[in-house]
């Protein structure tokens, strides 16, 4: 039943990747987005890591899909009229499978610490110590990154004396 | 796939009945909004010296069915110029997360669909994903006020997200835990009322915020965007986003009842039996109801500019200095009327804060009168 629902998910999954990519829409699109986002914290779920399928939906489905549909809701640019593909396609696909082939690699060379083939529940809490005791350094510094990304648009988008 | 055959089995005899009991609880829900509106039409009537609904039934009481067969029977209008599966899908993108909600919510010590480890992060994440729905409502619309009214909608709750989540993360480090039945077992004695009440206030003001109730209704204010997203719904949808926007007010009811105000659990324990329990329950969660619908008699709509300082600047703010203060708390090991303390006093801080926001408003103009007499003295004292 698990597989079942594992495929399933998978489907959605690839479906909306794939969706993304073809549809000529682009507020369609970013919903695919969405739906292949979701898709992800469901077998996030299947693997009983409930926290970071939960995060996922707080930050991908909500957050950083939101900026998006933003813009393009904004724009209303609508359907696309130009052809979405041009003479870099075979450079593109080369591009594509070597980054498929990098991650496989990565994923297949990599000495996992448990048995892949046995389920670790990591409570959530694990998690947390993980962040902010063990590597609370490289935490900070990705805090004070995101810190300067924030004022940069705050500057950015302050308006000037005398405009408007 | 040798990978998953160790996860855990599906129990499907399990996942039969929580599907039976959502299926119950949203039967339960349709005729328990359609007397919300009732009660929230008496409600207001009687703060405003009016009767409200008196003529269907006695003291108006079959109105809401009245209502309801009405808008079943409207004709489901789409606009010829608007996109047909954003059009369509938004009702449900909007209604479906909304009753999803009530997975984990535990109306009684013993009955609740899914016992989730993470049941308040569930709630706040499953709760932030209707707007999406309003994002293609808006955008599905074809329509000038639906965008704008979705874009405000989005933007509204994608804000006032950041301060409930944080008060959230306060009690989750007064409780320690993020089960909201754990939580409700941790006020067996005190509720977190008590000791988080800066905490209480942030999560009251973002919980109306994302219900999108009065004060805080821009997406869907008459006056600015007509309507917002529900301008082009008629019939059955534009029931359906009522019916999810009132659902949506009843689960911040129950999660307030719960994580500030002791669930079932406080003041009597949990032995009272569950018809008690549910009584308790319901009761604490018409109180917060019935606050929704004072706030709604009382306040003006606050204006779009208003909205986002005030979240940006006063509550996230706070909710920071909650977790600092809680923070502050946990590391020095202090006792909990030290937390109760500063937590009221920050809460004092907030609301003197928030009275001298609102009322700020124009600066004042000089009187004419001291004009005139300071040229008067000026005048004296240059003779």
């Amino acid at each position: 039943m698990t597989q079942v629902f594992f495929y399933l998910i998978s489907a959605v999954v690839i479906a909306g990747a794939l969706g993304v990519v073809l549809v000529r829409n682009v507020v369609y699109a970013a919903l695919l987005l969405i739906m292949s986002l979701m898709g992800v914290a469901g077998i996030y779920i299947l693997l009983s890591v409930e926290f970071l399928a939960l995060v996922q939906v707080l930050v991908y489905g909500g957050a950083v899909t939101v900026l998006v549909l933003f813009a393009l809701m904004l724009t209303r640019t609508g359907e696309l009229k130009e052809k979405l593909d041009g003479e870099q396609k075979p450079l593109a696909a080369v591009a594509a499978i070597a980054l498929l082939g990098t991650f496989l690699a990565m994923i297949m060379q990599t000495a996992w610490p448990r048995d892949v083939n046995q389920l670790t529940v990591v409570p959530f809490t694990d998690i947390g110590d993980a962040l902010f005791n063990r590597w609370a350094v490289p935490f900070e510094i990705a805090s004070g990154v995101l810190l300067v990304a924030l004022i940069g648009a705050v500057v950015i988008a302050m308006q000037e004396e005398g405009e408007r | 796939m040798t990978m998953l055959l160790s996860a855990p089995a599906i129990d499907m005899p399990g996942a039969l009945a929580s599907v039976l009991g959502l299926v119950a609880i949203t039967l339960v829900m349709t005729v328990g909004v359609a007397y919300a509106t009732w009660y929230e039409r008496k409600i207001i009537a009687r703060m405003q010296l009016r009767l409200g609904p008196t003529r269907v039934g006695p003291f108006g009481l079959l109105q809401p069915i009245a209502d309801m067969l009405k808008l079943l029977v409207k004709e489901d209008l789409r606009p010829a110029t608007a996109d047909p599966i954003a059009f369509e899908l938004a009702v449900f993108a909007i209604f479906i997360p909304s009753f999803l909600a009530f997975v984990a919510v535990p109306f009684t010590a013993d009955w609740l669909i899914s016992p989730l480890p993470l049941s308040l992060l569930y709630l706040l994440a499953i709760s932030g994903l209707s707007f999406i729905g309003f994002l293609m409502a808006g955008w599905g619309s074809d329509n000038k006020y639906a965008l704008l009214g979705g874009m405000r909608a989005a933007a509204q709750l994608i804000s006032y997200e950041i301060p409930l989540i944080l008060a959230m993360v306060g009690v989750v480090m007064v409780t320690a835990s993020a089960d909201v039945y754990q939580i409700i077992l941790f006020q067996d004695r005190i509720p977190l009322i008590v000791w988080q009440p800066l905490g209480f206030i942030i999560f009251l003001t973002a919980s109306i915020a994302e219900v999108e109730r009065p004060p805080f209704d821009i997406p869907t204010g008459e006056s600015e965007v007509a309507g917002g997203v529900f301008i082009e719904y008629s019939g059955i949808r534009w029931s359906m986003f009522q019916l999810s926007s009132y659902v949506n007010m009843y689960v911040f009811a129950l999660l307030g009842a719960f994580v500030f105000l002791g669930g079932w659990e406080w003041p009597f324990g949990r032995d009272i039996g569950w018809g008690y329990q549910l009584l308790l329950t319901v009761s604490k969660m018409a109180l917060f109801i019935f606050f929704y619908l004072w706030i709604r008699a009382s306040f003006p709509r606050m204006r779009v500019d208003q909205l986002m300082s005030y979240a940006w600047k006063v509550l996230i703010p706070f909710a920071l200095l909650q977790i600092f203060l809680n923070g502050l708390f946990i590391v020095y090991d202090a006792p909990g009327v030290v937390l109760a303390a500063s937590s009221w006093a920050a809460a004092g801080g907030l609301m003197y804060l928030a009275f001298h926001v609102v009322r700020r408003g124009e600066p004042r103009k000089p009187l004419q009168m001291i004009s005139v007499r300071a040229t008067a003295v000026a005048a004296r004292s240059a003779s």
